[in-house]
């Protein structure tokens, strides 16, 4: 772990730290926290081993326990809310605007495995020791969260119109 | 042949493209006749499609400078053990323990300001040892000096001719050497120029901005040393470089501006040699 390679892994830490939390200085602030504990538990790093997956693993914990700390306001909003109406959308913008605000919906840890596998490309294997959690739990959050947020954005507008691309 | 049943696993691993041929082969059968199942797993690929076009623009922000001073080492690594074991983080002293390490930091710093001063008076040995530790910095620093100030003939090619100049340096340095694209960062390519490393040729680029400000990037294919050095920052007087190994590669980034704005520049450079 050294400079160079920090750098180049702060686009990415931002980019998750973005998605996760939503706003710009919050999720900043976590990339920060990782960076100081990274620094910090230097130690713990097997030089070698994947760095990438080191730091995400950190940002995990660190959000696991701000959000413990934070109690009942911050918890992830339960099955119930997700069927809770949105606004209809006239244009993109604000369907953008839904994807954000339903990607905030979902819980925590579903987010997480979603946003790693969509942003990070990460393997499952990947995301499991990242999150430490066993492959199975990857599995079934991915699915339930995938499904999770086709519901709330297909409660209103579909998305059959965004192509496909393999 | 009996097939197994394609799972809820299968189906996620589909839309993620990490199955085997084979199995793939299958799970487009299944889909076949569930267009239902299908019309899931669309949904399922639109909703990735979309998260990264969301939050992709995200890479692209320039750092802020409090984390770009953050993947900065914080301490010098014979400090650590000194550092350490003076604060108990449980007990959340006044201090953080970060700052600690800061001040740590700073005492270091202190140190070797002091030791390169008691070395000033036999300065001629100190540039000869720093002309031998960092060669690539050195040498790309005074390349910049040199013809970053040339007003009438700053490189030898122009971007006008682009082809060319990578044509010929890649010819003339043996292996495949390009310009980074930085125009996102402002920067545009002035041209490039050969000039003589240690022991061959090495490659000079030249970028300006709107306000003229000049950048160069060296890249010498000369680098013998296999291992791969992390991003390093030296100064030589006014110019600042960010400097790092690459296999044979030495690159180095150099110009009159700010840490952080070099900093900026030399990511956005290294993550397209990266990508490249």
């Amino acid at each position: 772990m050294d400079s160079r390679t920090i750098l180049a892994e702060l686009p990415r830490l931002r980019r998750y730290a973005r998605a996760m939390v939503g706003d710009r200085a919050v999720a900043d602030d976590l990339v920060q926290d990782t960076l100081e504990r990274g620094w910090l538990r230097l130690a713990q790093w097997r030089p070698g081993s994947d760095l990438r997956a080191w730091l995400f693993g950190i940002m995990h914990n660190l959000r696991v326990d701000q959000l413990r700390c934070q109690g009942p306001n911050t918890q992830p909003l339960g099955e119930a809310e997700s069927e809770a109406p949105m606004r209809a959308t006239q244009s993109d913008r604000l369907e953008v605007n839904d994807l954000a605000a339903a990607l905030a919906r979902l819980p925590e840890e579903q987010r997480a495995v979603l946003l790693l596998v969509a942003l990070e490309e990460m393997s499952y294997e990947q995301i499991a020791s990242t999150l430490g959690i066993p492959l199975g739990t990857v599995m079934s959050r991915l699915s339930r969260g995938r499904e999770r947020l086709r519901l709330m954005l297909d409660g209103h507008h579909p998305v059959a119109h965004l192509r496909v691309v393999r | 042949m009996s097939k197994l049943p394609i799972t809820e696993a299968d189906l996620h691993a589909y839309v993620d493209a990490v199955l085997p041929d084979d199995r793939r082969a299958e799970v487009e059968d299944f889909l076949a006749a569930q267009p239902e199942e299908a019309s899931r797993l669309f949904a399922y690929q639109a909703q990735k499609d979309a998260l990264r076009q969301l939050f992709n623009p995200v890479l692209d922000e320039s750092l802020p400078a409090e984390l770009l001073e953050l993947a900065e080492k914080p301490i010098v690594p014979a400090m650590e053990a000194m550092a350490t074991p003076a604060v108990d983080m449980k007990r959340r002293p006044f201090l953080s323990r970060w700052s600690m390490q800061r001040i740590a930091a700073s005492f270091a710093i202190a140190l070797l300001s002091g030791l390169a001063g008691w070395l000033g008076h036999g300065q001629y040995q100190a540039t000869e040892r720093m002309a031998q530790m960092t060669p690539l910095a050195r040498q790309a620093a005074v390349a910049h000096v040199v013809y970053s100030p040339d007003i009438k003939r700053p490189v030898e090619v122009t971007a006008d001719q682009e082809d060319q100049l990578v044509k010929w340096l890649t010819k003339r340095l043996g292996t495949p050497v390009s310009p980074p694209k930085l125009g996102t960062l402002g920067y545009e390519l002035i041209g490039g120029r050969l000039l003589p490393g240690n022991a061959g040729p090495v490659a000079q680029f030249m970028y300006h901005d709107s306000s003229g400000q000049r950048l160069t990037l060296y890249v010498s294919t000369e680098q013998t040393v296999s291992r791969d050095t992390g991003f390093r920052f030296a100064r030589e007087g006014a110019v600042n470089v960010f400097y790092w190994v690459d296999g044979k590669f030495g690159y180095a980034l150099s110009a009159g501006i700010d840490k952080g704005e070099l900093a900026r520049v030399a990511t956005a450079v290294y993550d397209q040699l990266e990508n490249k």
